[in-house]
């Protein structure tokens, strides 16, 4: 199995109020000299074997971005997972 | 024979019906279009209504984009059917390139409903040849993504080329770049209109009746075309 992990960011110059209201919240908890939030999206997409990137590209594209308001990129995970946030089903099995 | 406007429900679509409706107290004929089947059954002309098609995931519009009825709805807008897309009907067009931009969350993050103020452009579409040049009408917005954003120089031609079709006043609803709220095709058989023309064409529920412009607009279109034909 093969996780390929697409990040989608709104293009810099789109004005995105939801990092904005995050920026906001921060000095809630005490947390200063903020200059910039932005928020994007992540996407996981495993394959049983080994994934064909140019074909995530083409997904990505065409469905997981819009090329006119985002950019994206896509890369394949290392074995270890890298920083995955939470153990998976077979990982915690194993 | 009676003009025939199909109008397409996606999964998740909600104003269908009020937009069916429109077209039949313009004196239209309204046809339902299921977003899984291809055909368009040789309807004159196609609405894309409100609602948050396959539940907004994603992006908005995005998914919808992709169902069957929209491949072939694409091909015939590109070959001059006419095609409205209100609300996320104007998420989809944008998303299916048809028309140039997108749409995004609202600058103030807030959902906005309430009767909008617009002031009509261009009236060189099908959509809106009813109308006059900076007529103003009042109609219903009601969206939270609904903030139309597109390059300056997207824009710039936009403006150059006269296919801004309505703009908001008295208060821009989204934030919309330039006050934006409808823009036309060059050809201007696809045009894109944030606000809710279907919620304003009848008294009893709605602000005004000036929603019944654009689906008269249509009907006259077509009507002249049928005439210009049968010469």
């Amino acid at each position: 199995m093969a996780r390929v992990v697409v990040d989608v960011m709104l293009k810099p110059e789109i004005l995105d109020p939801q990092g904005q209201a995050v920026a906001g919240a921060l000095p809630r908890f005490g947390v200063t000299g903020v200059t910039s939030v932005r928020v994007g999206k992540r996407i996981e997409i495993e394959f049983a074997g080994t994934p064909d990137l140019e074909q995530v590209r083409h997904i990505a594209d065409r469905l997981l971005a819009n090329p006119v308001i985002e950019t994206y990129t896509v890369r394949l995970e290392d074995e270890t997972g890298g920083a995955r946030p939470e153990p998976t089903a077979a990982g915690a099995a194993a | 024979m009676s003009i025939v406007v199909g109008v397409v429900t996606f999964p998740g679509s909600l104003d269908d019906r009020d937009a069916m409706r429109a077209v039949r107290r313009c004196g239209g004929t309204a046809v339902r279009l299921w977003h899984a089947d291809d055909s368009l059954y040789g309807v004159d002309a196609v609405i894309l209504p409100g609602g948050f098609s396959y539940g907004d995931y994603l992006r908005c519009g995005a998914i919808a984009r992709f169902a069957p009825v929209m491949e072939t709805i694409a091909d015939a807008a590109r070959g001059g059917l006419p095609v409205l897309g209100i609300c996320n009907g104007f998420q989809i067009l944008c998303e299916a390139h048809l028309l140039p931009g997108a749409l995004v969350r609202n600058e103030h993050l807030h959902f906005r409903n309430r009767d909008q103020r617009l002031r009509i452009g261009s009236v060189a579409s099908a959509w809106t040849n009813a109308f006059t040049p900076g007529q103003e009408i009042v109609i219903p917005v009601k969206n939270g993504e609904g903030r139309y954003v597109a390059d300056a120089k997207t824009l710039d031609q936009l403006e150059a080329e006269d296919r801004v079709i309505a703009r908001y006043v008295d208060g821009n609803p989204n934030g919309s770049m330039r006050d934006i709220a409808g823009i036309r095709n060059e050809a201007g058989n696809v045009v894109g209109l944030m606000p809710h023309p279907e919620h304003a064409i009848d008294e009893l529920t709605g602000p005004s009746l000036d929603g019944q412009g654009f689906f008269v607009s249509v009907l006259q279109h077509l009507a002249s075309a049928r005439t210009v034909a049968a010469r």
